[in-house]
């Protein structure tokens, strides 16, 4: 595999096993740059060690990984890259400009830069009022802004956010919602690992699931506005027949009580369908498609939750 | 390179508002000041009946020997006490991510933490030694043979203890650490004494099990070089105590403890960059 220049993560086969426990496997992801991707799983799925592989913090047992078209563990590249850690702790004897200075000098910043940016950046994540004070007896949300603040002072091309919005009230995800589209629109990648799907839903333009260590399925949430839709219908006189015959459509409809539900694959199906239910006889007093929620193709993705 | 000096100066600071480096200071302070008072009584009490100088000189260095000796100790224990927690403490809280993900590999961050500390423990040790030797100087007018050799002696030992807690701190939890660190520095301790006894005694498997004693962990053969360096010579050749020395550990075995720092340091940078954070 050569090392790719049109992807802003490229992994084939990455691997790491503990031992006998294998953590990760066969983990292959294409992260197109410019785009903010979502990375899902459930509790143990191997999400954080995989990030933590693409950081270079953990070495893979197995596979290969680019990360901005440099192998995973080169040094340089990471004068461009990003990342707020899951639990993101500092020295809290340091203030938050202290913090950011330091953090900004690590990757390579210089004192002109650092006077402009810092300032800035702390602005952005709102702890202006903040500046001058030391860590110590923040709260998580404020360490989660800080943590971001610190992922993003260097203005990086590729940016590592593991659940960044965990401890943070709703204004707080609505900022990072805003700071994170603001990044891509100036041209960065975003990797987000998150656990709260309507966050993702909202944000994300691409999504991955991973399972026991493996991608399952992978989403363009852009053009999931066009197909998954699920319709829900009021109608009466559905027959048995009208049913059965949405399968060229739909191989989930059921009618029950009055409503008639199903899924299809494409907008451009429905008149179809309206035709085929309205020549059946059937009378329609509400016809609505709706995009599925995240979180139900995560459940129907993941199947059932049989323990960890 | 800039990412080993910006590693230094934090890890400095941090060091630097342990409260334990300034607990550290403060019996430091309160051993000069017993350490004065001790050598005033000394003094009055030699005023006191006619008292052959060159007894006396003797007798004043030997107490000079006694308060290096606390400095020094102090010192060790202080250096490993204030670092245990720098790697493995930061390792276990998952602080070291947010570093080990900046443009700095990791031998920089190993190397500027452990220049961080150097420069505290240099500057503790200088501080509290010149301290005893100020004080001896000012109430009897006892000054040691060799003051640099002994302070940059005590340094060196304090760094060999410091590499010893940067190399168990990439591999074990803080408390381990520090209980390893310290158990070693007693294996030092006892090999120092056994190296001590064998001056007198015809075993030679005593003199064997110190030597390996001293192998195992050389700071203390540091001490008792820099006790040579800074001991008046009649002192040596009279008394028996860590203070003063029987057997003096020779130029080889200064080479060892400097083989001993660089292969710790080395194997502890190796093992820092290979393992998963």
């Amino acid at each position: 595999m050569n090392a790719p220049a049109d992807y802003a993560i490229e992994t084939r086969n990455l691997e790491k096993a503990f031992g006998s426990k294998v953590a990760v496997r066969n983990l292959s992801l294409q992260v197109p740059r410019g785009t903010i991707f979502g990375f899902l799983g459930p509790n143990g799925a191997g999400k954080s060690t995989s990030i933590k592989m693409l950081l270079g913090l953990v070495k893979p047992t197995g596979g290969q990984a680019y990360v901005l078209g440099a192998p995973v563990g080169d040094v340089e590249v990471r004068r461009r890259i990003g990342f707020l850690p899951e639990d993101f702790r500092f020295y809290d004897w340091l203030t938050v400009t202290e913090l950011l200075q330091l953090h900004g000098r690590l990757c390579g910043m210089t004192a002109a830069k650092l006077r402009e940016r810092v300032p800035a950046v702390i602005e952005l994540v709102g702890l202006t009022a903040h500046s001058d004070r030391r860590l110590r007896g923040f709260s998580k949300g404020m360490l989660q802004r800080i943590g971001l603040a610190q992922a993003l002072v260097h203005e990086p091309d590729l940016v590592f956010l593991d659940e960044p919005t965990s401890g943070l009230d709703p204004m707080g995800r609505r900022m990072v919602r805003d700071i994170l589209r603001a990044e891509r629109d100036r041209g960065a990648t975003v990797f987000l690992n998150s656990h709260l799907l309507s966050e993702i839903e909202v944000t994300c333009d691409q999504v991955v699931f991973i399972k026991e260590g493996e991608v399952v399925a992978s989403h363009d949430l852009r053009a999931r506005s066009e197909d998954d839709l699920r319709v829900v219908a009021h109608a009466r006189n559905v027959s048995d027949e009208a049913v059965l015959g949405l399968e060229p459509w739909s191989t989930s409809a059921h009618f029950e009580s009055g409503q008639l539900t199903f899924t299809v694959r494409s907008r451009s199906v429905l008149p179809d369908v309206m035709r085929h239910l309205v020549a059946s006889g059937a009378d329609i007093f509400a016809f609505t498609p709706e995009r599925v929620p995240l979180e139900e193709l995560f459940m129907k993705i993941m199947g059932e939750d049989r323990g960890l | 390179m800039n990412g080993i000096w910006t590693m230094a100066g934090v890890t400095f600071k941090e060091a630097a508002r342990r409260r334990i480096l300034w607990t550290a200071l403060i019996a430091g302070v309160l051993l000069l000041a017993i350490f004065a008072v001790a050598l005033r009584l000394q003094v009055l009490e030699f005023e006191s009946r006619a008292m052959s100088p060159f007894v006396r000189y003797q007798v004043e260095s030997g107490m000079l020997m006694v308060g290096l000796y606390t400095c020094d100790l102090l010192a060790v224990v202080m250096t490993i006490l204030t670092s245990i927690d720098t790697l493995a403490g930061e390792i276990s809280s998952g602080t070291i991510q947010a570093i080990a993900t900046k443009p700095v590999a990791r031998w920089q961050i190993f190397a500027g933490k452990f220049l961080g500390f150097t420069g505290m423990v240099t500057a503790y040790v200088i501080l509290t030694f010149s301290g005893t030797v100020a004080v001896a100087y000012w109430v009897t007018g006892v000054v040691p043979e060799h003051p640099v050799r002994g302070v940059a002696l005590i340094v060196f030992e304090c760094l060999l203890a410091l590499s010893v807690t940067f190399l168990l701190g990439t591999r074990f939890g803080t408390l381990t650490n520090g209980v390893l660190a310290l158990g070693l520095q007693g294996v030092a301790f006892m090999g120092g004494w056994l190296e001590q006894v064998s001056g007198f005694s015809q075993s030679a498997h005593i003199v064997t099990l110190g030597i390996v004693s001293s192998l195992i962990m050389p700071t203390e053969s540091l001490w008792r070089r820099a006790a040579y360096e800074m001991q008046t010579p009649l002192a040596g050749s009279l008394s028996f105590s860590p203070f003063a020395n029987v057997s003096i550990p020779s130029a080889p075995a200064l080479a060892y403890a400097g083989v001993f720092l660089v292969i710790v340091l080395s194997v502890g940078t190796w093992q820092f960059n290979r393992r998963d954070l």
